[in-house]
């Protein structure tokens, strides 16, 4: 190697100065002595080689609400777990498209930091106070139940315990006296109030199947309630069952693949879908254009090629303007024949509506015409009381072709009646349904409607005249749903009647694109632009137009609005059902793949019927007694032409009547002990005054001898008395108006400053007691793996095992595949799984329950149900309230289904371990199709081994964690082949269409646990889910719904731009519309936004995902903290900091009525002004100091925010306006709230 | 020889910091590294990790010309540094990194009854002390704080020399991007030259960069001559520790662990060819603008058969010849010349290049009304990245916009390119020939930027 004059290093001395060195040690180097080399496998790298060591390479996941479930290897050095990396073995989507390998975040890369961590519960615990009590009273009284009773039902020492409670003083207790005491706590309970005040609450059965199953499966073996997470946690967007007809179904990201157009609307995927962001980078790569709807520059907007800074809560505003052009230039001015064909089949918009006259109000002082409710063929008929009664169900369109009434198959009205049975479909046969009147040889009129709009910044409604052609059948005056859509838009067409935007420039009228552009600030040309490039290229690739939707926009008041706004841009573009397009919801992992297996054995199914779940945000809306502190009635919401169905009703009272109506279920259930109104009932019957337990049951009612416990919420013996939380964080994370559950639910200290509601909006149907109750519940129990904002209230804190310390499965809507937790060490110290956590509590509860319960009888009440015969109960969404006098109490039609449950309390420990009875005599039913167990349960019976003995003797063994596994698996279609095949011949007979080749082939596929445990292992396509994987193609949503026309579960069985039941059209929400945030200086008095001049400054308190934390997980993780800023935080935009004088990383404080919340700034211009970013789920565990304002511990981020419940969320009864447990249910939403920021000392005191 | 490289796909990079988690478990989660990220990730604009690293004014790392036009390193001449031994060397200090801290977790279990919440308060884990976090190993991720200390990135100052229009912290105005950084394991490392006990070596036949913990005498002047601040001080054991490139995986055949568990999967592993004897040469040419194309001359073609016989001769096995002639990080940097090199103004030769960002692209354009897939206005809107391409320059091609514009130009042609392709249409073969390629070497780069199966990155 020889050097050039001027190429050498430095200067000759110095080479000869540093080959002086050379004396001292010999390596080879290059000739200028600068670079120095040597062969690997030296002394020097065995550091490095050493530490890269380990005995065993384990696979396993995290349980955690992220819809990641990502496949990790879990490293094992002696005994001891020391890291983890991805898998990279997912199964090929294809060899012309990116793998899912590998999947992970830096959140879940740093899970085992938890296992040996100084936050790792080790042991049981108890609140010391609590335990002295109960032990000198057990010590006195010899019993364990009896012992229970005495503290509790003590108010002074049941007061001490409750006040107690977060304020440390946790002691070590046995495993044995922790079961003994929470057993006992359950027992007393059912004895003395009912099982039904038992609760539970773990969420997202699809992030461990297994711990969630056992733990619900115990909670509903014993009466128990558990109460719903997707819904509460204001993940479910209301716009999918009201639309679709469906909980939410969306496809896998590598569908995104597929998309030649994809905006990101409200979810900033890199940060809450982080393994499957690549995706979206890489499709760009094929030309798709990326476009990101987000009011900061949000982490997604690094790809976009176009962003849209749409004003926080604002996007509704957005959608309707695009949706303005797209009905314009693609439906008016042009018609484009493949979206116009889409949705003459799978939509309702052809589909009649009547007209009917409005009251006279303020809004229409002289009347008009407004939209009534779909026209069925029962108002065909001649005589409508000879018709059928599912013709009541059966919409109706006129026939292009003749301008004939037409009764298409597929709508509600052939889903169930014997008559329907093949004609469940979408097929139109030689029918073209008119989309407009206009299209159809009809004697036709035109009609000035009235139609609600909200554009207005308070949100207080006004009146759209527009008009529609109309004609008349059978005496009724109708227009089609895609007339009012137009009319809605501001679409006008020659010779309508009506005021009508003068162009898309005309800022007055609302929807059109200037218009919005003084609501969202996104420019009108922006707007159109993107609207047009949308439909176009839907129209160029064939609905390969996709919309990921997220959080950002769902966690809103009045998100269904939002959603159904923007799900108009891509049902009209004909989207959804295509690979690559459509919607793609992604809040919530929310997709358990083996539902039926786990639905089932969570719900006990096998043992028992009916079971007792609860809508969550209506539960803690009310136990925490957030409805006194409502600053409105239900009707400040209602639209300016409301019939006044919600007229003078206080929230509670709408959640009163939804269900006294069996719209939507309550517990406790009634102001009796169900095991003595069962007792009753029974009596009654034997003795011939009641023909069944459950007419008696509605006599009782109807006269008012027993009362629902909605109806004195605050009595003692109405409160819920136990609360088992496992696999979740209520305290931390969920709890919206989490300073309420301090106060009411659990009695301890608070940061409260509301004030209750004024007398004169207090609820008529809910007793108003003077002084609320403090601390309604006697146990919190919680089991966790760390310390969070919940175990530090807990009396009593099991110690969980790790996600890498137990068998358990894994799925998420994300990707196909079902893949496993494995323990890659034991348990350490005296950690257990949940799954033996609650088999020891239901041994201790059967032991307990000889002496106490011994075999009783349980009145259950539920509501009517979606995809049941049942939301058929009552037609026309009309009101009718047995409670005035409208209609007679039926059970299951006017009022809850009634039922009797027989239980064996010392039987539980039994029936949990062991596949009960039921499964082989009725099977396990899932969407109305029931699939065949018996075989599978007798298969399981040989693989499981069966039980001897006992309750369970001889059924098949589900008492290991493994067990249950391969129990969810073998009973799912998903996971079973054989089983989907039997469901889609099932279906086959009710829709008349070819389905089963579907899932053909499969029958021999059986999933099990081990298959799960080697790689992770892509499902079947089944009746379960909507879409088909069938052939190797990506999962999206609906399209064996457009493929094979099977109707989606609705009422027309299409989807839905149009809702007729009473309460939507009272609330103005008939069609996609605007409603703006709510009016939190209006509604709650707080002051208006914007700074005030003294040092504070009235911000949008926004809680988007966190970067380092996945909800209150990790967000304690010392490595997420030392890469962020160590604590809670308050990101804000330049202009708010300035206006109070804070600078970045200075101490404020945010604060309403609701509570106060403590963090430190960080200030960004990439935040817009009067908006703050509190992420979500930042809990007071972590360097959170004392309140200036209240001297206590600030926080956590739900201490500023309180449950709003939007009325129309609780409406059943209803073809797919029906209960279903996480399905519909009013939202826990939390988007709407306003706090005041101020910098604060300093100096700050924990 | 032979040198493995990295090439990191910027425009791919969620800023997720998966790989930093990953790198810091497996290899500095110990004692005495509680600081270190071995692999960091940057948010840009911003000031980095160590703060401010690339004001080399002030840190003094890697090589300058001196008078005679010889490399030199920037602390000074050899002979100068050799006397200087025992002085405290120029590098950044714990404050400059971050002051570790832990929290007090017990107190959440062991609180006794109180009248409050327990709550765990920060400890530094220095000094033990309580205290208030400041700053971390990632403080203004997203932009955090960058109204205010933006200004600090250097390459900012740099570019608002220029143009104060260039860069404004303004909302309408936002950008970012993520830049990970490991070590670069130069060619010509600027830590080795300066370690004065021989300590750190360059592997012969991988070229990977390394401490000998041995021989480390802990004088930490290889922290002042790297120049991105990629050696770090163990306190505890008082000897300097740097990225590994993970060798005892590569070794075996596996990904560092930064690249196989990036999810972004934009990282591509590889080996290079180089002419050793070229590069004092190529890192000393005079002009710091033509140290990219020096540094593309250096690395050498694996399908030239006189270098296959030079490699051979040199006792280059065939596997790593074949290895050579399927790497990803040749084709990304010299087939398709879209990689580039970090701070090649450094003079080291660093061998992990980065493709920069392209996005977003076409929002400025929002006004006019274009179509934004049309390729020729993908090409006009370059100049209007909401990424000031003067930034990418100063970070890749030591201040050349030509060559960022000739990069993005090619991205962007890929885009235009495949849309005809993924609809179905005839493909615009004018698109591929604009950027000087086929389009037949875009599908292929495609492939490999796009569809990028594992067996292809690695």
């Amino acid at each position: 190697m020889a050097s050039s004059p001027t190429a050498g290093v430095d200067g000759p001395a110095s080479d000869a100065l540093l080959s002086i060195g050379k004396f001292f040690s010999r390596w080879e180097e290059s000739d200028d002595g600068r670079l120095v080399f040597r062969k690997g496998g030296r002394a020097g790298d065995v550091f490095y080689r050493d530490r890269w060591s380990h005995d065993k390479v384990v696979r396993s996941t995290h349980g955690v609400n992220c819809t990641g479930s990502c496949s990790w290897k879990v490293y094992v050095r002696d005994g001891i777990i020391t890291w983890e990396s991805q898998q990279t073995d997912y199964p090929s989507p294809g060899s012309d498209r990116p793998d899912y390998e590998p999947r992970g975040c830096p959140r879940g890369a740093a899970f085992s930091w938890y296992t040996y961590s100084p936050t790792r519960v080790r042991y049981p615990y108890a609140r010391g106070v609590l335990l002295e009590m109960y032990r000198e009273a057990k010590q006195r009284l010899k019993d364990p139940v009896l012992a229970w009773a005495d503290v509790v039902t003590d108010p002074e020492r049941r007061r001490r315990y409750q006040q107690a409670r977060g304020k440390g003083g946790l002691v070590r207790v046995s495993w044995q006296e922790a079961v003994e005491m929470i057993a006992a706590a359950h027992v007393h309970t059912i004895k003395t109030y009912g099982p039904d005040r038992c609760s539970g609450f773990s969420p997202i059965p699809a992030m461990s199947m297994v711990s969630h199953c056992v733990g619900t499966r115990f909670t509903q073996l014993i009466g128990g309630v558990m109460t719903s997470f997707y819904d509460w946690y204001a993940d479910l967007p209301v716009a999918s069952p009201q639309v679709f007809g469906d909980q939410t179904d969306v496809p896998e990201s590598g569908d995104w693949w597929d998309a030649t157009y994809l905006m990101m609307w409200g979810s900033n995927v890199p940060v809450t879908r982080t393994p499957d962001a690549h995706w979206m980078a890489e499709v760009r790569y094929r030309g798709t254009k990326v476009v990101t709807v987000s009011p900061d520059y949000a982490d997604n907007t690094k790809f976009a090629d176009e962003w849209l800074p749409a004003q926080a809560g604002t996007d509704a505003a957005l959608a309707m303007a695009m949706t303005h052009v797209i009905l314009k230039e693609y439906f008016v001015d042009r018609r484009v024949p493949f979206f116009v064909d889409y949705v003459r089949q799978y939509t309702d918009l052809p589909f009649l509506i009547t007209l009917t006259e409005a009251p006279v109000s303020d809004a229409a002082p002289h009347g008009g015409l407004v939209p009534g409710k779909f026209l069925t063929a029962a108002d065909l008929a001649a005589d409508p009381s000879q018709a059928a009664p599912e013709d009541a169900w059966k919409t109706v369109l006129l026939d292009a072709a003749t301008g004939q009434p037409k009764v298409p198959n597929g709508s509600m009205g052939f889903r169930y009646a014997e008559s329907g049975e093949g004609q469940w479909n979408l097929d139109l046969g030689d029918v073209v349904p008119a989309l407009s009147l206009r299209d159809a040889k009809v004697a036709e009129e035109t009609a000035e409607v009235l139609l609600p709009h909200f554009a207005d910044e308070e949100g207080e409604g006004g009146v759209l005249r527009r008009g529609v052609p109309v004609t008349r059948i059978n005496g009724k005056l109708v227009t089609t749903v895609f007339d009012l859509m137009l009319a809605q838009h501001g679409v006008g067409r020659p010779g309508l009647p009506g005021e009508w935007p003068t162009g898309y420039d005309d800022a007055s009228s609302p929807y059109t694109p200037a218009w919005q552009a003084e609501i969202t600030s996104v420019p009108a040309e922006a707007c159109i632009r993107i609207a047009r490039e949308f439909a176009t290229n839907s129209e160029d690739s064939e609905g390969r137009s996709m919309i990921i939707m997220g959080a950002g926009i769902c966690q809103w008041f009045h998100a269904d609005a939002t959603y159904r706004a923007i799900l108009s841009m891509l049902i009209l573009t004909g989207a959804m059902g295509r690979n690559g397009g459509g919607w793609a919801h992604y809040v919530g992992q929310e997709k358990c793949r083996p539902i039926t297996g786990w639905i089932s054995l969570a719900n006990g199914l096998d043992w028992s019927r009916p079971p007792r779940t609860m809508i969550g945000t209506a539960y803690w809306y009310m136990h925490t007694d957030q409805w006194r502190f409502d600053g409105y009635a239900a009707d400040a919401l209602a639209s300016p032409l409301a019939e006044g169905n919600l007229t003078g009703m206080h929230t509670a009272d709408t959640i009163a009547q939804s269900t006294r109506l069996g719209w939507m279920p309550f517990y406790p259930q009634f102001d009796v002990n169900p095991l003595d109104l069962a007792d009753d009932a029974r009596a009654a019957v034997d003795a011939g005054t009641a023909e069944t337990p459950s007419a008696y049951v509605a006599q009782q009612l109807a006269d008012g001898k027993i009362k629902p416990s909605i109806a004195d919420i605050d009595a003692p013996e109405n409160w819920p008395r136990t609360l088992v939380l496992w696999r979740s964080n209520l305290m931390g994370s969920s709890a919206k108006g989490n300073e309420y559950f301090l106060k009411y639910l659990l009695g301890t200290h608070s940061n409260l400053a509301a004030e209750e509601g004024a007398a004169d909006i207090r609820p008529k149907d809910v007793t108003w007691r003077e002084d609320a109750p403090e601390g309604k519940l006697d146990l919190l129990l919680s089991a966790d793996f760390r310390m969070t904002s919940t175990t530090l209230l807990s009396d009593i804190v099991l110690p969980a095992a790790t996600w890498y310390e137990k068998n358990d499965l894994s799925s998420t809507d994300m990707h196909p595949f079902v893949h496993a937790f494995s323990p890659a060490i034991d348990p350490p110290w005296e950690a257990k799984s949940d799954f033996d956590a609650f088999h020891l509590i239901a041994q201790e509860l059967s032991r307990q329950a000889k002496t106490h319960l011994g075999t009783r009888h349980d009145l259950v009440a539920v509501p009517v149900q979606h995809d049941t015969p049942g939301e058929t109960a009552q037609p026309g969404g009309v009101v009718r309230d047995w409670a005035r006098g409208d209609v007679a109490p039926i059970p299951g039609k006017t009022m809850p289904v009634l039922q009797i449950v027989e239980r064996d309390y010392t039987a539980i420990a039994d029936k949990l371990a062991t596949v009960g009875p039921l499964a082989d005599k009725l099977g396990f039913t899932v969407k109305n199709v029931t699939f065949p167990m018996a075989d599978e349960v007798d298969r399981l019976g040989r693989t499981n081994g069966v039980m001897l003995g006992g309750a369970g003797d001889g059924r098949p063994a589900i008492d290991t964690d493994v067990k249950l596994a391969e129990a969810i698996l073998a009973f799912s279609g998903t996971t079973n082949g054989e089983l989907a095949t039997a469901g889609f011949k099932a279906l086959e007979k009710r829709v008349g269409k070819h389905l089963h080749d579907l899932s053909e082939g499969s029958e021999e596929k059986r999933i099990t646990f081990p298959m799960t445990q080697s790689s992770p292992q892509p499902v079947i396509t089944s009746p379960e889910w909507s879409g088909s994987e069938t052939g190797g193609r990506r999962y999206a949503p609906f399209t064996v719904n457009v493929e094979r026309l099977k109707p989606w579960h609705t009422l027309t069985g299409r989807m839905h731009f149009f809702l007729d039941h009473d309460w939507m059209r009272d609330l103005g929400e008939t069609m996609p519309t605007y409603r703006p945030p709510l009016d939190m200086h209006k509604l709650f008095g707080e002051p208006q936004i914007g700074p005030d001049g003294a040092k504070q400054v009235v911000v949008r308190y926004l809680t988007p995902h966190s970067k380092w934390s996945i909800h209150s997980e990790y967000q304690d993780n010392l490595f997420m903290l030392s890469l962020s800023r160590g604590g809670p935080t308050v990101w804000m935009s330049p202009a708010d900091a300035e206006s109070i004088g804070v600078a970045d990383n200075d101490w404020v404080e945010c604060d309403n009525a609701n509570g106060v919340l403590v963090g430190r700034a960080i200030v960004s211009h990439r935040m817009p002004v009067g908006v703050v970013y509190v992420h979500h789920a930042q809990e007071r565990t972590i360097d959170v100091p004392k309140s200036e304002k209240t001297g206590r511990r600030g926080g956590i981020h739900n201490s500023v925010t309180r449950l709003l419940v939007k009325p129309t969320h609780l409406i059943g009864g209803y073809a797919q306006l029906s209960y279903t447990f996480n399905y519909l249910g009013p939202t826990g939403n939390q988007r709407d709230h306003v706090a005041t920021i101020r910098r604060r000392s300093q100096e700050v005191q924990y | 020889m032979a040198q493995m490289g990295m090439v990191m796909n910027l425009d791919k990079c969620i800023g997720c910091h998966t790989c930093s988690v990953t790198c810091k478990q497996a290899w500095t989660n110990r004692s005495g590294t509680e600081y270190v990220w071995f692999n960091n990730v940057e948010t840009r604009p911003g000031q980095g990790y160590p703060r401010r690293y690339e004001d080399q004014d002030k840190w003094k790392g890697g090589w300058t010309l001196n008078r005679r036009g010889r490399l030199q390193l920037r602390t000074g001449p050899r002979w100068k540094r050799l006397l200087g031994i025992f002085a405290s060397p120029i590098q950044p200090e714990l404050k400059d990194y971050y002051e570790p801290w832990t929290y007090d977790y017990h107190a959440l279990i062991d609180a006794p009854l109180g009248d409050d919440f327990p709550v765990a308060r920060p400890k530094s884990l220095i000094t033990g002390e309580d205290m208030k976090v400041t700053w971390s190993a990632n403080w203004d991720d997203d932009l955090g704080g960058t109204t205010e200390m933006g200004h600090l990135d250097p390459i900012v100052a740099k570019v608002r020399q220029e143009s104060n229009e260039k860069i404004k912290f303004e909302f309408e105005k936002t950008f970012m991007f993520y830049l990970p950084r490991i070590c670069e394991h130069c060619l010509n490392p600027a830590c080795m030259a300066s370690c004065p006990s021989g300590a750190i070596y360059k592997r012969s036949e991988d070229g990977i960069v390394l401490v000998d913990q041995d021989k480390c005498r802990g004088w930490r002047q290889c922290m002042t001559g790297c120049p991105y601040k990629k050696i770090y001080f163990n306190h505890k054991t008082g000897k300097a520790e740097k990225c590994t490139f993970c060798y005892p995986r590569v070794e075996v055949g596996l990904p560092t662990v930064c690249s196989e568990t990036c999810v972004g999967r934009l990282r591509y592993l590889g080996l290079f060819l180089y002419d050793a004897d070229a590069v004092t040469a190529a890192a000393a040419t005079k002009d710091e603008k033509q140290l990219y194309q020096a540094h593309l001359d250096v690395i050498l073609d694996p399908n030239d058969p006189e270098v296959i016989a030079n490699a051979r001769q040199q006792g280059i096995p065939a596997d790593w010849l074949d290895a050579a002639r399927r790497s990803p990080v040749y084709a990304l940097a010299k087939k398709y010349k879209v990689a580039l090199p970090l701070h090649p103004e450094y003079r080291t030769m660093p061998m992990v290049w980065y493709i920069p960002p392209l996005s977003p692209i076409v929002d400025l354009l929002r006004d006019q009304g274009h179509d934004a897939e049309e390729a020729g206005v993908l090409f006009g809107a370059l100049r209007e990245l909401r990424i000031p391409v003067e930034y990418l320059a100063e970070l890749f091609t030591a201040g050349d916009t030509a060559q960022i514009d000739r990069v993005l130009s090619i991205l962007a042609a890929m885009r235009a390119y495949m849309r005809n392709v993924t609809l179905g249409r005839p493909a615009d073969e004018s698109i591929a020939t604009a950027v000087g390629m086929t389009g037949t070497e875009i599908r292929e780069m495609y492939r490999l930027l796009a569809i990028a199966k594992y067996d292809e990155r690695y």
